[in-house]
């Protein structure tokens, strides 16, 4: 299941037809209907990015558009997270 | 700044519930001398397919990504693959628990052909002489055929969940080596003092060297399933795999077989339940009751306040306290300290609860006897 793949932030990214998000206080929670993985996500603006990556050519332009510019980086690393669990797909 | 972390916000409680687990049924034919629902007769008053359907309709719209079902025996509801087929068609995944002897051939086939399945069959020894003393006689038989009929029909992998005795902790690596017979997944849970638990708890829990050697085996395995059961070792050291903290009413509760909502699966007693989803639906229950509001507040360390290791353990488990007579602020009766036993071998606990519902057969059953 694990995509061994380096993350490609220039792609175009979605959530993954497999998960299920149920918004909570802190985030959200994503479950993985395959794999069985509980993911946390731990901010409700992380949540909203993911959500919203699919209107977007790529997910560096959705980090760009949505995200702050100082918290860039830490937002593509979570997306990068987000895929190796394959939580989001190409 | 003090950091609020993940697990400060599950002991605040969730919008639904991570693990819900659903005892679809008493019935059982076995009569397994440690069963934590007091199972064996089925209640006339169980939900019926319309109501169960409805529930599950409910779930999915709580967006609870999965249930836990059990029993009772699940498979001995007549309508146990109408349940598990709408919960799986409203994209609720399904993991329940069997004793495995109504997987024959042509069930195991049904159930290897469902998605969003997860199966655990129950054992409670790596051979027949342990686990039959307990689940009673002709059950490690009907378990190994079971697995057999799930490998035939290429199932994929299953778990085989054992509850940890005093009399089987010494079996760990065969265990293990069973499930990797079978490209199963081995899943351990902790023996609480519930329902006919209560009992045999008594001589049956793991002593505390027991515990050690169970923590250690665990630490090395991290892919050993154990639903945070045994989260009472992680006082030991560095904390076991799951989150770590007890979940009654906070991220787990339990709806019985007769719609009643216990805090969790443990605590099948008047003094835990929250309501009925017969009444008022099952969303009203979660987010409402007074009993699960008062769960979610912050809860004092008690007796545990001095120790070290508090952040660890969180002072243990509900349930296991509860059943063994000891109060919410008393060390869990299975602390790594011997605290807990201290408790228990001082104090007069003048009686020990019982479970309220006991659904419990007056006859034994012989499972060799069945056709």
């Amino acid at each position: 299941m694990a995509d061994a793949e380096v993350f490609d932030e220039s792609r175009h990214w979605r959530l993954s037809d497999h998960v299920s998000l149920r918004d909570e206080s802190f985030g959200a929670l994503a479950y993985h209907h395959d794999s069985r993985r509980l993911v946390f996500l731990k901010s409700r603006d992380l949540v909203e990015l993911v959500r919203r990556l699919d209107d977007f050519d790529s997910a560096r332009s959705a980090v760009d558009e949505l995200v702050a510019e100082g918290e860039r980086d830490r937002y593509v690393a979570a997306l990068a997270h987000l895929s190796s669990s394959g939580l989001i797909s190409a | 700044m003090p950091e609020i972390t993940l697990r400060d916000r599950f002991e605040q409680g969730l919008a639904a519930p991570i693990c819900l687990t659903w005892e679809l049924t008493y019935a059982c034919n076995l009569a397994c001398t440690h069963c934590l629902s007091s199972s064996g007769r089925r209640d006339p008053r169980e939900l019926t397919t319309e109501e169960a359907r409805g529930l599950i309709d409910e779930i999915a719209a709580m967006q609870i990504f999965y249930i836990n079902i059990g029993g009772g025996e699940p498979m001995v509801r007549r309508d146990f693959f109408d349940v598990i087929e709408h919960a799986v068609a409203r994209r609720v995944g399904v993991k329940f628990s069997t004793n495995g002897t109504r997987i024959d051939p042509a069930s195991a086939r049904r159930l290897a052909s469902i998605d969003y399945l997860d199966i655990q069959v129950s054992i409670d020894g790596a051979n027949e002489s342990t686990n039959d003393r307990i689940r009673g006689r002709g059950s490690y038989a009907a378990a190994r055929r079971a697995m057999d009929n799930l490998r035939d029909a290429e199932f994929g992998e299953f778990k085989i969940s054992v509850v940890m005795t005093r009399e089987n902790v010494e079996q760990l690596d065969a265990f293990e080596s069973l499930a990797a017979q079978y490209g199963a997944q081995l899943r351990l849970t902790r023996l609480r003092p519930s329902g006919r638990g209560v009992d045999v708890w008594n001589e049956l829990h793991p002593t505390l060297a027991q515990g050690r050697a169970l923590y250690s085996w665990l630490r090395d395995r991290p892919n050993v399933l154990t639903g945070d059961s045994f989260f009472h070792l992680s006082a030991l050291g560095n904390p076991l795999e799951g989150l770590n903290l007890c979940g009654a009413g906070r991220v787990v509760c339990l709806i019985d077989p007769v719609g009643d909502v216990y805090a969790c699966p443990f605590v099948i007693h008047d003094e835990f339940l929250a309501g009925n989803v017969r009444e008022s639906g099952f969303a009203s229950v979660w987010q409402e009751s007074p009993l699960f509001r008062s769960l979610r507040e912050p809860a004092s360390p008690g007796a545990c306040a001095s120790c070290g290791s508090y952040d660890a353990c969180r002072g243990g488990c509900m349930a296991a306290k509860f059943f063994t007579g000891l109060e919410m602020s008393d060390p869990d009766p299975e602390c790594v300290f011997g605290h807990g036993e201290e408790v228990l071998a001082t104090r007069e606990i003048a009686s020990r609860p019982h479970s309220s519902p006991d659904h419990s057969r007056r006859i034994p059953v012989s499972l060799s006897a069945r056709p």
